[in-house]
């Protein structure tokens, strides 16, 4: 009894803070500390995100992109500072509620990491997992009509329900690509966070996927955190540029103040 | 010019070390040790030739007579083989993710799979039949605990084989979205896992055959003792048709096997 009207509260609560806190920063990290070893790979570093901006993350190799954006989500735990997203403080959420803030972030790495040997659907209904428990996003097949839905309803948006009864080994990387944002469309994120999304694949199915996430942070609201070796995807595609060196952020401006000589310099130092 | 910082050619050969003489010393030793501890006698050999002859000729013609209850006891052998290869299998799944590293629970855990497996495997079949023949009785259900724990050795080893060679990142994705452990096994690991399931699976199937063949032997249950029969009251001709009954369901299960593998595991041509 008592336990079950516990989780009640929880639950409200843990939504009411998520409605009222989405308004100012959706997305903060104060402070961060990373050290890999005798390596400080993150190094105080402070940053906060505009609801519904895009930002580019840029940087060399090891200046510590993909470290901040894993520390986000709690994929790997600082040594020191805090996280805050949606007004919750990441670092201290466990199992259940860090599961249910992990549901509400997008994250689509380099490589698509989809399930080679699932369709396309199958693997967007994935997107779900994390908020509903995992036999009603296991397969299509068995999922229910409002789930199964959706997932149909994210491959269009991303120009891919023609192929949602392919097998995803059978898609090219681009498509790939296109199928693991549709899976992250299926959280319902408000955050999407992208780790070097067009890397591996040919400039025009790169242009494309830069213009899918661009269009969706514009249209939807959903704030976009993305790392890029791009200079030029970051000018186009970012309302914001911020520039890391060894875990430390040394640029920060909006991109309408930056041009492509500029950020070559900062590549320069 | 080179100058005098050049990596010279290395030699055609090179001296071998003192552990590989020993190695190579070691191993014809052992060689010849064996050729004379096996009491190998050519002498008995070629006087033991006539008889051979005679127990051949008495095979010819093979006794078809008893064909048809031949053939009944060859089912029940196979279904001996279907069942115990089931049996192990549906063991081998809980069992292979508690003995893969990735998938594990716990190490403890993980080395108690392990070593569970191991066993199995490491102790021969007619070991474990004569086992479960003393702790169940003589007769089929030994020959079926024989091959499903048979079957637990090879399937627990090479399922969990699988599940740890599966590639980490999807994983990872999946994580990040919110995914729990058992939803991550469900929805990606397992079915990554599933062509090389069948294929370890359909392995076995052969291998369980051909072991139940021979388990009756000792009484577990199938064929086997009727060859035995034949063979000690000297019905060579009768021994002879139960032989090629074996081999043609050995063969047979073999093609089947081979068929089954293909028609599922092979990209479908689009
Ligand atoms: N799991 C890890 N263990 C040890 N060192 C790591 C680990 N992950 C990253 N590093 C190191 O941290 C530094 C920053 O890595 P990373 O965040 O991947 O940089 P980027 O994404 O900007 O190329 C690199 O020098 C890398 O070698
Ligand atoms: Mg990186």
């Amino acid at each position: 009894m008592t336990n079950v009207a516990l989780k009640q509260n929880e639950l409200t609560e843990y939504e009411q803070s998520t409605m009222s806190s989405v308004a100012d920063s959706p997305l903060q990290v104060f402070e961060l500390e990373k050290r890999f070893g005798d390596q400080r790979v993150l190094q105080g570093l402070t940053l906060s995100l505009k609801a519904g901006e895009a930002t580019a993350l840029l940087g060399s190799n090891g200046s510590g992109k993909s470290t901040l954006l894993r520390t986000i989500p709690k994929l790997i735990s600082p040594d020191a500072g805090s996280v805050s997203v949606l007004g919750k403080d990441v670092l201290s959420l466990k199992s259940r509620d860090l599961k249910n803030l992990r549901s509400q972030i997008g994250f689509v790495f380099q490589k698509h990491n989809l399930v080679p040997r699932l369709n396309a659907l199958t693997n967007t209904l994935h997107g779900a997992l994390g908020r509903t428990s995992f036999g009603r996003a296991w397969f299509h097949s068995i999922a229910p009509k409002e789930l199964r839905e959706q997932a149909y309803s994210c491959l269009e948006r991303v120009d891919l329900a023609a192929h949602a009864a392919k097998q995803t080994r059978h898609l090219s990387g681009g498509q790939s690509q296109r199928v693991a944002i549709a899976r992250a469309l299926m959280q319902q994120p408000k955050i999407m966070l992208a780790d070097e999304p067009v890397a591996s694949l040919d400039p025009e199915a790169g242009e494309h996927i830069m213009q899918l996430l661009r269009s969706l942070s514009e249209h939807e609201g959903i704030t976009l955190l993305f790392s890029t070796h791009h200079l030029e995807h970051a000018l186009q595609y970012a309302d914001r540029i911020v520039g890391l060196v060894k875990g430390k952020i040394v640029l920060d401006k909006p991109s309408a103040e930056l041009d492509i000589q500029s950020l070559r310099e900062f590549y320069g130092e | 010019m080179a100058s005098s910082t050049t990596i010279p050619l290395p030699p055609r050969f090179s001296y071998p070390g003192v552990l590989r003489v020993i190695a190579i010393i070691g191993i014809f030793a052992l060689i010849s040790i064996s050729l004379q501890g096996a009491d190998i006698s050519p002498r008995a050999f070629i006087e033991g030739l006539p008889y051979m002859w005679d127990v051949l000729k008495d095979m010819f013609p093979p006794r078809v007579d008893r064909l048809p209850n031949i053939g009944v006891l060859l089912l029940d052998t196979f279904y001996m083989a279907v069942a115990g290869t089931t049996l192990g299998v549906l063991v081998s799944f809980p069992l292979a993710i508690c003995a893969a590293r990735t998938t594990t629970p716990h190490g403890i855990v993980y080395q108690l799979a392990r070593a569970g497996v191991s066993l199995a495997r490491t102790v021969p079949d007619l070991v474990w039949a004569l086992f479960f023949v003393v702790t169940v009785g003589i007769g089929a259900f030994a020959g079926v605990l024989t091959i499903a724990v048979d079957t637990l050795g090879f399937c627990g080893r090479f399922f969990a084989e699988s599940i740890e060679e599966t590639e980490r990142s999807p994983e990872e994705a999946l994580r990040a979205l919110g995914a729990g452990k058992i939803a991550i096994l469900a929805t990606y690991i397992l079915p990554s896992c599933t062509p090389s399931f069948i294929n370890t699976i359909l392995f076995s199937l052969e291998k369980a055959v051909r072991s139940s063949v021979v388990l009756g032997l000792v009484g577990a249950g199938g064929i086997g003792v009727e060859l035995k029969v034949a063979m000690d009251t000297f019905q060579y001709d009768e021994a002879c048709t139960i032989i090629l009954a074996i081999f043609a369901l050995v063969v047979v299960v073999e093609q089947i096997s081979t068929r089954a593998r293909r028609a599922l595991l092979e990209e479908p041509h689009s």
